[in-house]
């Protein structure tokens, strides 16, 4: 028996919209997650992308990695600009001076960019109900500018701004659950996605794009440079983040919860620090707190999941 | 090649820095950056697309006879196929 999901990959689009020649680091998940992204939304979409490392990668001065229509916008504003664009575009067709096609917008921005200071921006974007699409790369620290702290850091993750030291361990403060506040805005697409699974990544990002209305999709992007850890391992690490919860994959369509990647008997979280150097200073009793809270967070994910099935 | 950026003169920048021509990235070759690089071992290879699907820098091509090879202009050298491939196909060797 073939095992068919081996060959799923082939199924992709081989069309590349996002280029090689790129200046990402070694490994960079966050790269492959935007070739992934850029294959779901297709030629006829129109990108506006906040400051952060893949603007910076894809986009210096002289040259571009982008095949398809992109616009470099400030940190704060990408939603803003991507809604903009969305009205132009729809006030135009009505005065007929463009004909009448459909066009994907997206906003795309770090996690800086998303949840930090592009928030009251995205917010806005979304309570206005704009047909876009919002995709935050997720690597969990301000990495473009050398590894700080963001909103979007885990509890316990030493970076250059919250360093692991005598008296501190890392980050004090527990990630933003930036999924669950765009999903309180009642808009009718939100996932989580992670590059370690592009098919998945795909599918979210297609479906997003076909919705009509607003939709976000949070992706985590590993950051081998800010993480820590060997270029190789971006993929492997990825997946380990979702099989101990750390990150669970979900969707909520129209305010129905979803698990897209459910197993039964979570790894211990043990398995995803190990190696990598932003939690190497985690005690035994840090890690038991994290891991008490990651398995009650889930708990509670698991319970939305299952009272929309009843 | 496209000049550096330092070698423009203001005259010579488009309105508002708008870059005209599309996918001008691979004119810049991050294939010098590599320290290693992957070979197939196509007797191995089961033309599954998983070092394709996870190359970050879309260096990973599929060949007329199916099988998969680097593209030494892009290449970073970065291991993820090799980490991935599901047969073991792929080593990383040391130079470029």
């Amino acid at each position: 028996m073939i095992n068919l999901d081996l060959y799923a990959p082939l199924m992709l689009p081989k069309e590349e919209l996002f280029t090689s020649g790129h200046r990402a680091c070694q490994g960079c998940a966050e790269a492959l997650a935007v070739r992934i992204v850029c294959k779901a939304l297709g030629r006829n979409s129109i990108v506006a992308m906040a400051t952060g490392c893949m603007e910076i990668v894809s986009s210096p001065l002289p040259t571009t990695a982008w095949q398809i229509p992109w616009i470099h916008v400030a940190f704060e504003n990408a939603a803003a600009v991507a809604s903009g664009v969305e009205s132009g575009l729809k006030a135009l067709m009505r005065k007929g001076r463009l004909p009448h096609k459909k066009i994907t917008i997206a906003g795309m921005a770090g996690d800086g960019g998303t949840a930090d200071i592009g928030l009251q921006a995205l917010s806005g974007a979304m309570e206005r109900g704009h047909d876009m699409i919002f995709v935050c790369y997720d690597n969990e620290a301000y990495m473009n500018t050398g590894i700080q702290r963001s909103s979007a850091t885990p509890f316990g993750a030493s970076t250059t701004t919250s360093p692991a030291g005598k008296v501190k361990a890392g980050q004090e403060t527990w990630k933003k659950n930036m999924p669950e506040i765009m999903a309180a805005h009642g808009i009718p697409y939100v996932a989580t996605a992670c590059s370690a699974y592009p098919i998945d990544l795909y599918e979210k990002v297609k479906r997003a794009a076909l919705v009509k209305g607003p939709a976000y999709v949070h992706c985590l992007s590993v950051c081998p440079t800010g993480w820590r850890i060997p270029s190789g391992d971006a993929i492997r690490y990825g997946r380990l983040a979702v099989e101990t919860a750390a990150f669970p994959l979900y969707e909520v369509i129209d305010g129905k919860y979803q698990l897209t990647f459910d197993s039964p008997k979570l790894k211990p979280i043990t398995d995803y620090f190990k190696g990598q150097g932003r939690f190497r200073h985690l005690t035994p009793e840090a890690v038991a707190r994290i891991q008490e809270r990651i398995t009650r967070d889930y708990e509670k994910l698991r319970a939305k999941c299952e009272n929309v099935n009843k | 090649m496209t000049k550096p950026a330092d070698q423009f003169k203001w005259q010579e920048l488009t309105v508002g820095f708008v870059i005209p021509e599309p996918g001008t990235a691979r004119e810049y070759h991050t294939g010098d950056w590599r320290s290693t690089h992957p070979v197939w071992d196509e007797k191995k290879c089961i033309k599954c697309g998983r070092c394709w699907v996870f190359c970050p820098d879309m260096a990973v091509f599929q060949k007329a006879d199916q099988y998969f090879t680097m593209n030494p202009d892009y290449c970073k050298g970065c291991s993820i196929c090799s980490r991935e491939c599901p047969t073991e196909a792929i080593t990383m060797l040391e130079g470029k």
